[in-house]
């Protein structure tokens, strides 16, 4: 549970050249299917590759299970069939995103990981409502650059929302 | 004592380790207070209360902490005179002590947290002192005996004959504790004339880490020119002359002490060779005796020692005092006491549990990678490998275990509590623990404290009778009050348990209607008794400052919630009632069986298990509705598919289902249909709840030899209603 502060320090520097830098962020891109998203980067503890979770019962069908990470118990969220993507292979680029949101520790499953951008504030447009599956409550706005369009997503607004149940008071009775 | 220009580093630096220590030093106080009760008159409690308070005392003294000082001083003095037997202990006494120490306590808190002090309790410890004084000023009529003579000095001296005396005294072990001072001996022996060739005899004196403050190992010798008759050298010991040797000769009859050069030898020697080093016999008196020895069948068990002293004159104590020096030399250096404890901080504890568990991950991680390598390699690896893991284990379990600690840690708060209360209420009662040596996590033991204070506190208040309604019951005089703990089921279960008057059901459920909670005469008793975890419910006839404010029993019930616990109650009306409180493992170890149901691996609470057997079709029976049930010898149990409540995906439909295992959960039994059983291992619980929530049926996790994670069935709660 506290082995996660060495993984936060360099993010802690990295926090502290964002300031320097006003309003530039950083954002770890990944693809779901062809959508790429973006997330904050102070975010994201480490990046795995997916291993078989073990399955739970009696929970929804977008967690996979939970897994071992270094002594901690980590539920794994797959997002494609939270997002109910059509095609959801587990193959050897898929990745699981290792997640410190709310204090919690959180898997989430992707189709694999681009790279890390840095996003000006006027690279960042507002986003359309443009999806039925994704409350755009929580997408920040659409980051561009070059060719490529990243759905920036509010992680940790997504994540403790009651929507996906991951906490014992957003879980709807 | 008191030092203020201590370097301030120091002080910082060791405080906490004061305030721990004093603070152990008063529980220890209360405890034996308690004890005391029982048995006012054992000395040796006296003594221990009076040496924990001076503890405090000094110690608080080092660290300039003046008002601990200036306060337990007085505890000290009554205390003193308590195991002096000055004062006899009353039970008003123990009571009085009791608040002091509460309030040395406090000063103790407060030196941990000097800006927390929010009430000033300065008045009611100067009410306190008082007390005390009065308390203690009672023995003062009774001549406590003074070592020092009054006014000796002041004697006109006869001038008469100037004569030398030699005089040697040893004091006993006792002399500080029956108050005497040897000091003050020696001052009033100049009062008498000149004293000179003073030495101290220290021969007795242990080396410092076996030694005891109280006791005396001193004597002295001393010439003394004085014209003051014997018979007033002589009353210089007449205090201590129970407690010393004394031996007062002219000095024309010198006589040399050989004590005193015992002491000077430094080498491990046998014990003739000490007293022919001294002087105090011959070479050739020691071969006689020697030779005594060795020849004469009759004097052949003798010791060496008790021959000398028969054919030498050499005297007992002599040989006794170079048999202790003899003693101190060879055991000195193979005895050296280890302290017993080392405080560590729990940061460093979970650090270290978290260290190892990835090592533990690791350690399987390298034998699996090893299973695929050269058959070979393999061989030069294997016995390596398995004392990894054997070494991983035990250290996993060493580590694990620094965290527990046994439940007497809760429980020894109780019984000054129960005192108290019982005393206030004018109720009787017997206060027994059972289980104290459940081992439970340490964040668990502070949080469960206050919810069981309340739970207690209740059946001190609601439940247990007065004396006089309880004869009128036909039950004894006295209540009694059972506190237990145990594991089971995979939990740990605490019990609050008395034979008081037990709910009402009729009380409760017109308390309930008046309160406009929905209950009706048609409920259970168990829903029943559960109204009074509703909030602002009290069926206490009238609100006591213990309980009956009704704010209590729904935050219990929230707080164990909090902890991920349950809490229950039986209760039978006139014959008491229990609350039995149920507290998942956090981080406990458990020892648990493995069952796999089809491809998947579960783990059961090894405690809940009754049996296990090989299942065959003709013991299933269907009952209506589709559930199914098994005959166990005479006994129909419900029968629990795993299979279907987890909904195991079934590759090949020719597995298996064929193995029963008959678990229970609050005496509930039932059956769990599975397809074999793994094994039996000890595994860490961990919750599910840190990360996600709680699932269904699941109690909490653990981490497999292999690394993988396997779930933890709540026995419990799959009892309580599978399908549900």
């Amino acid at each position: 549970m506290e082995n996660e502060i060495s993984a936060t320090s360099p993010q802690e520097v990295r926090a502290t050249t964002n300031l320097s830098q006003q309003e530039t962020r950083e954002f770890l891109a990944f693809k779901l299917g062809s959508e790429e998203y973006g997330i904050d980067i102070l975010k994201v503890q480490e990046i795995r590759g997916y291993e078989k979770p073990t399955r739970m019962a009696n929970v929804p069908e977008f967690i996979k299970g939970v897994v071992n990470l270094r002594g901690i118990i980590v539920p794994i969220i797959d997002m494609r069939i939270k997002f109910n993507m059509t095609t959801v292979e587990y193959n050897e680029f898929t990745v699981v995103i290792i997640l410190n949101v709310s204090g919690r520790v959180l898997g989430m499953v992707v189709d694999g990981v681009s790279d890390v951008t840095t996003l000006t504030p006027d690279q960042i447009r507002n986003a359309p409502d443009f999806a039925e599956n994704i409350d755009t409550s929580y997408v920040i706005g659409l980051g561009t650059l070059d060719e490529r369009m990243l759905i920036l997503m509010d992680i940790e607004r997504l994540m403790s929302g009651s929507e996906m149940g991951l906490s014992e008071k957003s879980q709807i009775h | 004592m008191k030092n203020k220009n201590f370097d301030n580093s120091f002080i910082v630096e060791a405080l906490p380790a004061f305030i721990s220590e004093a603070q152990e030093q008063v529980v220890m106080l209360e405890q034996l207070l308690l004890k005391i009760e029982e048995t006012p008159h054992d000395k040796e409690l006296l003594g221990a209360l009076f040496r924990c308070a001076h503890t405090v005392k000094g110690s608080a003294g080092i660290f300039g902490l003046d008002a601990i000082v200036a306060f337990t001083h007085h505890v000290e003095t009554l205390l003193d005179h308590l195991r002096e037997g000055d004062i006899i202990f009353t039970p008003p006494l123990g009571t009085l002590l009791l608040e002091c120490n509460d309030q040395i306590r406090a000063l103790i808190d407060v030196a941990q947290e000097p800006n927390a002090e929010a009430t000033d309790a300065s008045e009611i410890r100067a009410a306190l002192v008082e007390r005390l004084k009065s308390a203690s000023a009672i023995s003062t009529d009774k001549p406590v005996t003074s070592p020092t003579p009054d006014d000796a000095s002041a004697e006109e001296p006869t001038p008469e004959l100037l004569l030398s005396w030699k005089i040697s005294a040893d004091f006993s072990l006792d002399t500080f504790r029956n108050g005497m001072d040897p000091l003050a001996i020696l001052s009033y022996l100049r009062g008498l004339g000149e004293v000179s060739h003073l030495t101290c005899k220290t021969i007795d004196l242990p080396t410092l880490d076996i030694l005891d403050p109280e006791n005396c190992h001193l004597g002295f010798d001393l010439t003394l020119e004085t014209t003051a008759p014997l018979s007033e050298i002589e009353d210089a010991f007449s205090f201590v002359r129970d407690d010393c040797l004394i031996s007062i000769q002219s000095v024309s009859a010198p006589t040399v002490d050989f004590s005193t050069r015992i002491d000077a030898i430094s080498t491990d020697p046998k014990l003739g060779d000490i007293l022919i080093t001294v002087g105090a016999i011959s070479p050739a008196e020691l071969r006689g005796a020697l030779e005594l020895q060795s020849n004469d069948p009759r004097e052949k068990s003798l010791p060496i020692g008790e021959i000398l002293s028969a054919t030498s004159g050499v005297s007992p104590k002599l040989i006794d005092a170079a048999l202790q020096k003899q003693k101190i030399f060879r055991e000195t250096p193979a005895s050296i006491p280890e302290p017993s404890t080392l405080r560590v901080s729990v940061e460093k504890v979970d650090q270290l549990i978290n260290l190892v568990g990835e090592l533990v991950i690791t350690q399987a991680m390298l034998a699996q990678t090893s299973a695929e390598v050269e058959p070979a390699v393999y061989q030069r690896m294997a016995a390596g490998l398995a004392d990894l893991d054997r070494n991983t284990r035990d250290l996993q379990q060493a580590v694990m275990s620094i965290r527990m600690i046994p439940m007497s840690m809760v429980f020894s708060r109780f019984p000054r509590m129960l005192r108290d209360l019982a005393a206030r209420l004018g109720k009787k009662m017997e206060f027994i623990t059972r289980g104290e040596a459940t081992e439970l996590d340490k964040g668990l033991v502070e949080k469960i404290i206050d919810p069981l204070t309340h739970l207690v506190r209740n059946s001190c208040d609601h439940g247990i009778e007065l004396p006089a309604e309880r004869l009128v019951a036909g039950k004894p005089e006295t209540g009694t009050l059972i506190l237990s703990a145990s594991h089971q089921g995979g939990s740990i279960v605490i019990e609050v348990s008395d034979d008081g008057r037990g709910l009402s059901r009729k009380k409760l459920l017109s308390k309930a209607q008046e309160r406009g909670v929905d209950a009706s005469e048609s409920m259970t008793d168990t829903d029943v008794w559960n109204l009074i975890f509703s909030p602002g419910f009290s069926t206490a006839a009238e609100v006591t400052d213990v309980s009956g404010r009704g704010v209590g029993m729904d935050v219990v019930k929230k707080n164990i919630a909090a902890l991920g616990g349950t809490v229950e109650i039986d209760s039978r009306e006139g014959a008491g009632m229990t609350v039995r409180v149920r507290l998942p493992l956090t981080l406990a170890i458990m020892d648990s069986m493995s069952v796999g149901v089809g491809a998947e691996c579960y783990i059961l609470p090894l405690s809940s298990v009754v049996e296990s057997f090989l299942l065959t079709e003709d013991k299933l029976k269907t009952l209506g509705g589709g559930g199914r049930v098994v005959q166990v010898r005479d006994e129909f149990l419900q029968v629990i598919e795993l299979e279907k409540i987890f909904h195991v995906p079934r590759d090949t439909e020719n597995l298996s289902r064929s193995i029963m295992v008959v678990v229970e959960s609050d005496g509930t039994r039932m059956g769990l249909m599975v397809d074999e059983l793994l094994g039996q291992q000890q595994v860490v619980v961990k919750n599910l709840e840190s990360n996600y929530r709680k699932v269904q049926h699941i109690s909490g996790a653990t981490i497999m030899g292999d690394g993988r994670v396997a779930l933890i069935l709540d026995v419990g709660s799959l009892a309580r209603g599978p399908l549900h």
